[in-house]
């Protein structure tokens, strides 16, 4: 057998579907008042912080969950739930990664995350969410050298309040939609960036997303702030372990770019898919959006989905200030009984805004996909651009792959182009491929690599090696 | 409203004779449309046309009874010169005329189907209230083998004699195996402010062919909804026209259902709007067996605070393999006003396919309208010369030559 196939075939079961023995600290069961009280006494929060969350729960109260999507799921029982849940030792911050629990460290370590070695060796700064709490973050010392904050957001709720207080929910405010709203009420970490005025962020930041604990809903909150002319490229990655039960991952993301100032986000979503019959999995309901808050700033959002029983999210930009941009990279595959409903919204309010949309559908299996997008040109926002292009594959006759764009052009000075194609791997190109030697599934996989090829580009190099071979993987078994 | 509806239904249901059993099912769908009302934006299908707030803001309360004891004098005046014809004349929402006087009497069969109820897969409220209101409805069918020799026009009149402020309008057409009609829709409004709710169902037999063309060009302050579900058997063929440009609101809706292998469909729209219209073409096309073919194009002009929308959806089926869709909208706006919104879908279940869309909006392009002038044009003429190339285009895919060259003339498109 060749390495690459011995390496495929180790691949070939979910990698990430160990869980980790670690006590636990877990909130009440259920949700309520007090268990909001609780995550925010246990954060030792500040009024505000904790006003806040019950603003977000008293409007959540009222909302109803939405129906509208593709993807239909049995209702969550959202009192079934723990709402917090983090590793007992964590109680006690430590100060270093020395001090972390050995079992966090080695459970990263089988993620490809081993935060000791990465600290030493290579650029990029990691702080990783185990479960409810962020465990760990790496290059902290050369990153505050150049004025940059990068920790988890708890830490930055008491360090940097007056930051927070500003810009969180700026861009996904309390009363925003269900998911977004219950995530504001009982979020529990995630990262916080910002890079200050001028300032070019020297390596990627990095975030791993781990849900550890049965039972527990995953609602991390990231807020991204690039301060005037500054420029930060952040990557974040998601696992799971196998459970035969569902779980719920509702995260906020919020992005705010100033004057000249870009953002790239990159998503390499990864998490548990449920197995070959789609029993268990992660439902993957994230809301995120960017805000180009100033003048020629610049958001991108990059993701490769491969993972989740069910994606259900729309990383969106609001073009607000004049000349932004706001671009969207997607790929998302659905194999076995997988189910996507994903897509960007670009809403253009500045003069002269662009944005561009590429996205790449692939379902095979059972699986179902769609693509839904919004293209909004508002009346002001003169000579504004808009590009899309989505395309989906098709591998058998059991999947779906249907695409739902909504343009709006209420500007006769701007200009909106949408294309969309649907169609199988034709038979010419795999013969060729098969011609010059290739397996069926190699040629797929060669086949495949190229239709998302543009997309792959976008992601930073390591990751873009990462993300290749998990396009490959994610489609074992789809061939014949 | 409701005491209205109810009102106005217990005096239509007084002048038609019916058995109790119709009118219990008339009632049934009368209670339907008072519990669901007009359609509004909360309903994903009309998200970008709210039809109850149009009505309000336009009409404000309605009002659903006509008398069609008497009848209505027939104005010539209306009727298409230099283009012989069978007619069909409503006036006013009452059938006054069917003449078939160029085709064979026993090929032609004409079916009064009054008591029958409509029952769409894919519809709303509006089916119910068509289904209370509706007076007569006649079924016409096409006998095996006979294709007319003369198109048909259907002549939509509506003067100030018009009794209330809503009519509804039903008509089948059964077109068997190997026949063909040619269909034009000719709309003639000089009533004031009326809700017109008009539903067509075609049955296309084996090899059968139906080519319709929906004409509304004359400026009036109706409100009309239009409602066409296609039944296709193997190998027919459907091609549908619309000219949407005079109404004040106006939404077209094509439903196709693709039964029969090789069955094809095509759909293409003008948008021409100006002055505050609101006009929306929403099209279905439901693949549902293999080797099926669909194509649609839409291209819009939009002056002044008008608004057009086009929400078209290709579905494919699980065993629709080999299926052939095609969807393309384009549009351009003149006017900072303007708006256009398009929502093209795709919903597709089987791998071997080939279906793609594609979706454009934005200004006239300057450099183009630099060139022209260039070579000598005025402003306006280049602007006006790009339009009509603009609009030629779907104008040209209309495959009836006579039908064609009637159309070109009525809107005023030069080759």
């Amino acid at each position: 057998m060749d390495n690459r196939q011995k390496e495929i075939n180790n691949l070939k079961d979910y990698k990430y579907g160990f869980s980790t023995d670690i006590e636990n600290i877990q909130a009440p069961k259920g949700l309520n008042e007090d268990v909001i009280k609780f995550i925010s006494n246990i954060k030792k929060e500040p009024a505000w912080m904790l006003e806040f969350r019950l603003k977000a729960f008293e409007r959540f109260k009222v909302l109803k969950e939405p129906d509208w999507q593709k993807p239909k799921f049995p209702k969550i029982d959202y009192q079934d739930l723990y709402y917090y849940s983090a590793p007992k030792s964590m109680k006690d911050k430590p100060k270093s990664l020395d001090e972390l629990d050995p079992k966090l460290l080695e459970t990263y370590k089988k993620l490809g995350i081993p935060l000791q070695e990465q600290a030493r060796l290579n650029g990029i700064a990691v702080d990783a969410v185990f479960d409810s709490v962020s465990v760990a973050t790496t290059f902290k010392d050369q990153l505050t050298k150049q004025g940059i904050i990068f920790c988890p957001i708890s830490e930055a709720i008491q360090n940097h309040p007056e930051l927070v207080k500003k810009y969180l929910g700026s861009v996904i405010p309390t009363s925003d939609h269900f998911f977004a709203t219950l995530n504001s009420a009982v979020f529990t970490d995630g990262s916080f960036v910002y890079i200050p005025e001028g300032v070019r962020c020297p390596m990627e930041l990095s975030t791993y997303f781990r849900i550890n604990a049965s039972n527990t809903g995953q609602f991390e909150r990231t807020l991204i702030i690039a301060d005037k002319g500054s420029y930060v490229s952040y990557l974040e990655g998601c696992t799971a372990p196998m459970r035969d039960e569902n779980q719920l991952h509702a995260a906020n993301v919020e992005l705010i770019a100033l004057d000249d100032a870009e953002i790239k986000y990159s998503t390499v979503q990864n998490w548990y898919p449920g197995d070959k019959d789609g029993k268990g999995g992660i439902y993957n309901f994230v809301t995120k959006r960017g805000l180009c808050k100033g003048k020629n700033s610049k958001i991108s959002w990059t993701q490769v989905e491969t993972g989740s029983a069910i994606t259900w999210k729309y990383p969106s930009c609001i073009l607000k200030g004049d000349n932004s941009v706001g671009e969207f990279y997607s790929i998302a595959i659905t194999n076995n009984h997988q189910k996507a409903d994903t897509g960007t919204k670009m809403i253009h309010l500045g003069k002269n805004t662009k944005s561009k949309i590429i996205s790449k559908g692939i379902s095979a299996g059972s699986s179902d996909m769609t693509y839904r997008g919004l293209v909004d040109i508002s009346s002001k926002a003169k000579n504004s651009t808009n590009y899309t292009q989505c395309d989906s594959l098709l591998m058998g006759n059991k999947c779906g792959a249907h695409t739902v764009p909504y343009i709006k052009n209420k500007n006769s000075e701007s200009n909106i182009a949408h294309e969309a194609t649907t169609s199988k791997i034709s038979e010419e190109q795999l013969h060729y491929c098969q011609q010059r030697g290739l397996n069926p599934e190699e040629a797929v996989g060669l086949i495949v690599n190229g239709f998302c090829k543009e997309v792959l580009q976008q992601l930073p190099m390591e990751f873009a090696v990462e993300a290749q071979k998990l396009v490959g993987i994610s489609l074992e078994g789809s061939v014949g | 409203m409701k005491e209205q509806l109810q009102k106005d239904f217990d005096n239509s249901i007084k002048n038609l004779s019916l058995s109790q059993k119709d009118i219990e099912i008339k009632k049934f769908c009368l209670d339907n449309f008072i519990d669901k009302g007009f359609p509004n934006r909360k309903e994903e299908d009309w998200r970008f046309s709210d039809l109850n707030q149009i009505i309000k803001n336009n009409i404000g309360e309605l009002s659903f009874y006509n008398d069609q004891t008497s009848t209505n004098k027939v104005d010539t005046s209306v009727f298409v010169d230099g283009l012989e014809h069978n007619k069909i004349v409503f006036i006013n929402g009452r059938i006054e005329k069917i003449d078939f006087e160029y085709e064979k009497r026993d090929q032609i069969e004409i079916i009064d189907q009054s008591e029958t109820i409509n029952e769409f897969k894919n519809s709303n409220s509006l089916s119910d209230l068509n289904n209370a209101f509706t007076n007569k409805c006649f079924k016409i069918l096409v006998k095996k083998g006979y294709q007319l020799v003369k198109p048909l026009i259907i002549y939509h009149t509506t003067n100030s004699k018009i009794w209330s402020k809503n009519i509804n309008l039903r008509l089948n057409f059964e077109l068997d195996k190997d026949s063909s009609l040619r269909l034009i829709d000719l709309f003639n409004d000089t009533s004031e402010k009326n809700f017109l709710n008009i539903f067509y169902n075609f049955e296309l037999k084996e090899n059968a062919v139906l080519k319709n063309y929906k004409v509304d060009k004359f400026e009036n302050k109706n409100i009309k909804y239009s409602f066409n579900n296609i039944d296709q058997d193997k190998n027919s063929i459907s091609e549908t026209f619309i000219l949407s440009s005079g109404s004040n609101f106006s939404k077209n809706e094509i439903n196709c259902n693709l039964n029969g292998i090789y069955a094809s469909a095509f759909v293409n729209g003008v948008f021409s709007l100006n002055n505050d219209k609101h006009h929306e073409i929403r099209s279905k096309i439901n693949h549902l067996t293999e080797n099926t073919k669909s194509y649609q194009l839409i291209k819009s002009v939009l002056d002044e605070s008008s608004k057009a929308v086009y929400q078209g959806k290709i579905f494919v089926n699980s065993d629709a393999q080999k299926t052939d869709g095609y969807q393309l909208s384009k549009a351009i706006l003149l006017n900072k006003e303007s708006e256009f919104n398009a929502k093209p879908e795709l919903e597709i279940y089987a791998d071997d396919v080939k279906c793609s869309h594609g979706s454009a909006s934005g200004s006239l392009n300057e450099e183009s309208i630099f060139y022209l002038m260039s070579r000598g044009l005025s402003y306006q003429q280049s602007r006006e010369l790009l339009i009509n190339g603009f609009l030629l285009d779907v104008v040209e895919k209309i495959t009836d030559s006579e039908i064609k060259n009637l159309i070109k003339n009525m809107i005023g498109i030069k080759e």
